[in-house]
């Protein structure tokens, strides 16, 4: 690249090719063209700035948390104040990050490329769901500016409705109201993939990422509706005493546990599903082979969203249900491990023999497999009862789903913006500061989350900030970890940022990687395809390498 | 049968189109199935957990407004189908007839739900809001509050469903030709809304 950039203007500014002159990017220019769009592209554009600003909003919580975490005392924040930190770092980091981080940026963007349409079934629905997204996190913006919730983010009963004394109503409606963002989103993406998918595109010929991105749409527009029933029915508690959840009036408040659970159980699927199938586009063109095993890494993402719904029980092993109810929920939670650990096998298998490229995009793929296998493996610990019993409410758990979801999804989520942000832009970022900030991720993430395996295994619960002085040390290095990571996910935000002016042109396909969307120009044009393709060949035909090819 | 619709991107074949809009509400519809169910698996516990106090407060209940309210719903629902049948045979006046009639019964059923929460409130049956005279046994007084929240979810869908309705007639009337396709989904989200009540009737005022 820096022979590229050579031959340029002392200035470094790359002029405007003339691919870009015809893209989605340039087909209007006013803040209206932007802001009333109908093209998936543009409003995937949308989704990445307003779930980059709350993933910085969430992440100035966690650092919060950290800080106050470095001495025993807690010296940093009060215990209310505390608990506010915790609460919004996880209600923005899940509603407003996670959840919709790559169907709506990734999955908006690439899904009608990927399958050969010019866009999704129902546009205007599509911006709809942006414009919910965007009430949603209003909300929550003004629960956080004047004094934020104490609850956590799971808003258990009968804490969140008889004794909370934050803006617990105005944060279930943030909630709510971006659930109905998220069912939009699924319920297009599954009509989508039903409906559009070219002449010749398949189910045997869809990529990966949409076969996930099809799983993962099941699992919303199923789960997502149970919670926002079971938060109105936690508001109408707070509100005007209902007393479905409250003891004394003969209500459960295990009931609010085992509905929250069903969905938010699910929910963590939502979260890791598509990055799975993004890990899977990585994979094989990291390896520049077929991924092994096709129908089984399709059919594991179906297999992973149906046992999904099925596992809930296993938060509520030291609630008090009943000890037959947790054998079963125990038992399902390790089946649900055999499709993920078929993905995981099936990517390693892919890599086999591949001349492996380790450009950007493919070390956070790699970190992601291993970063995952470490938080599954830990997660299959958490599935037995014995053991649950011991590290329940304990970092442990803290750890366990932040390898799940910081470990794999961000990953997964920084791996696609890597992959796809030639296409997305048609510029080429620095190779040398996206491998470094892979490797600055990969390293403070660990830093940060492996001593909380310890420490919660020694006994530190979760959720408190004064602490035994025996754990200080941990903590510490859990806090150094932080800083670097904070520094590490800040660096891509620069260099890409860079890239838009600086970057050298993409060309249509940079890695060079099968799929529709890499046939297109980067940037792609506003209707994607001047004509319709047909699809005459199978997913990732890469070619097939004989003995004795050996480079 | 020819897709009376208005084409819109990315769609270039109005039977393609009407396919994506016909099973894009089906989906929307499971996820209503998803939220009423939270309701009714509320419901399934507290009856688990409490019987006799669920019976005892069930049979306080109105069923003979109940009852007619089921009627009078259930008629809504044969109006909107003729009115969508209508409209698939290009008769866009004897559409805007039945839809009419869908209306005004729509607004039968929420006015002597109306009266039915106006009665429910003089006799102490919503605790929630208004503590009664004599002390109610908790778990009855749960039940109650459960069908007032249930109800009340099913009426503020009505609601929307007949704003519906009323913004579906006005496009008959300036636009008939393209409003096939746009009925019949309106005729969905109204069915299912009926359904819903299918449900509610008996949990709550049936079963007793």
């Amino acid at each position: 690249m820096t022979d590229i950039q050579a031959g340029l203007p002392a200035s470094g500014i790359v002029p405007e090719t003339a691919e870009e002159r015809v893209s989605y990017l340039r087909a209007g220019h006013s803040l209206r063209s932007w802001l009333l769009t109908t093209d998936h592209k543009r409003i995937a554009i949308l989704y990445l700035i307003a779930i980059t600003a709350f993933f910085f909003i969430g992440g100035a919580a966690a650092a919060l948390i950290r800080l106050d975490l470095l001495t025993p005392q807690g010296d940093l924040l009060s215990n209310e104040g505390y608990n506010r930190a915790f609460t919004i770092h996880g209600v923005i980091m899940v509603w407003f990050f996670l959840i919709p981080s790559i169907p709506t940026t990734f999955g908006n963007f690439l899904i009608p490329l990927m399958i050969g349409a010019r866009d999704l079934a129902f546009p205007r629905l599509n911006l709809l769901s942006w414009y919910i997204y965007v009430l949603g996190g209003l909300v929550t913006i003004y629960v956080l500016v004047t004094g934020g919730v104490d609850t956590g983010w799971t808003f258990y009963t009968p804490l969140s409705s008889m004794f909370a004394n934050g803006h617990v109503v105005a944060a279930a409606a943030a909630v709510f109201i971006v659930g109905f963002s998220s069912i939009l989103t699924g319920l297009n993406f599954i009509v989508t993939v039903h409906t559009l998918r070219a002449p010749g595109m398949g189910w045997g010929r869809l990529p990966l990422f949409v076969w996930s991105h099809y799983a993962t749409s099941l699992v919303l527009v199923l789960a997502t509706p149970v919670l926002a029933v079971t938060l109105a029915l936690m508001a109408a508690e707070r509100l005007f005493g209902i007393g479905i959840f409250d003891p004394a009036l003969g209500g459960d408040p295990l009931l609010y546990q085992h509905l929250f659970w069903f969905y938010s159980h699910p929910a963590v699927y939502i979260m890791i599903l598509p990055a799975m199938g993004v890990v899977s586009e990585l994979v094989a063109a990291a390896a520049h082979k077929p991924v092994f095993g096709y129908w089984f890494v399709a059919f594991s993402s179906l297999a992973i969203a149906v046992i999904g719904f099925l596992v809930w029980g296993h938060h509520m092993f030291v609630a008090g249900q009943s000890m037959y109810a947790s054998a079963v929920f125990s038992f399902l939670s390790i089946a649900v491990a055999v499709p993920s650990a078929i993905k995981v096998y099936n990517w390693t298998a892919t890599l086999y023999k591949g001349h492996i490229s380790l450009e950007p995009p493919f070390l956070f793929a790699m970190s992601f497999i291993g970063l995952f296998v470490i938080g599954g493996l830990t997660g299959l610990m958490l599935a037995l009862l014995a053991v649950d019993v011991h590290v329940h409410d304990t970092t442990f758990v803290i750890a366990h789903f932040h390898y799940i979801m910081v470990g794999g999804t961000v990953s997964a989520f920084f791996g696609a913006l890597h992959y796809w942000w030639p296409k997305f832009t048609g510029r080429t970022y620095s190779r040398i500061w996206g491998r470094l900030s892979a490797i600055f991720i990969f390293l403070g993430f660990n830093l940060t989350f492996f001593p909380q395996f310890l420490l919660g295994y020694l006994g530190m619960p979760r959720r408190y900030h004064v602490y035994d002085p025996a754990f200080q040390v941990l903590h510490v290095l859990s806090t150094a970890g932080a800083s670097l990571l904070g520094v590490a996910y800040v660096l891509p935000f620069a260099y890409l940022l860079y890239s838009l002016r600086h970057g050298a042109p993409a060309g249509p396909n940079p890695w060079p990687a099968t799929g529709l969307e890499w046939t297109v120009p980067s940037p792609p044009p506003k209707h994607n395809f001047d004509r319709i393709p047909v699809v005459t060949e199978a997913p990732y035909a890469y070619p097939v390498e004989r003995r004795g090819d050996d480079g | 049968m020819a897709e009376r619709l208005k084409l819109r991107e990315p769609f270039a074949d109005p039977a393609h189109q009407a396919a994506a809009d016909r099973m894009g509400m089906f989906v929307f519809l499971g996820t209503e199935v998803m939220l009423f169910g939270g309701i009714l698996a509320v419901a399934l516990a507290d009856r688990i957990r409490h019987p006799e106090a669920m019976i005892a407060a069930s049979s306080r209940l109105d069923l003979w407004l109940g009852g007619i309210n089921t009627a009078v719903l259930l008629t809504s629902s044969l109006a909107m189908a003729i009115a969508v049948a209508a409209m698939h045979q290009d008769r866009p006046r004897v559409a805007l007839g039945a839809l009419s009639a869908t209306v005004a019964l729509g607004l039968a059923f929420l006015g002597l739900k109306a009266l039915e929460y106006g009665q429910d409130y003089a006799d102490g049956l919503m605790p929630a809001l208004a503590p009664p005279a004599e002390p109610t046994d908790p778990a009855q007084a749960l039940f109650l509050n459960l069908y007032l929240a249930a109800t009340a979810l099913h009426a503020v869908h009505l609601t929307i469903g007949i704003g519906l309705v009323l913004w579906l007639a006005s496009r008959i009337a300036r636009r008939p030709e393209e409003q096939a396709m746009t009925t019949e989904l309106t005729g969905l989200y109204w069915h299912f809304v009926d359904i819903v009540w299918v449900f509610l009737y008996p949990v709550l005022y049936l079963v007793r």
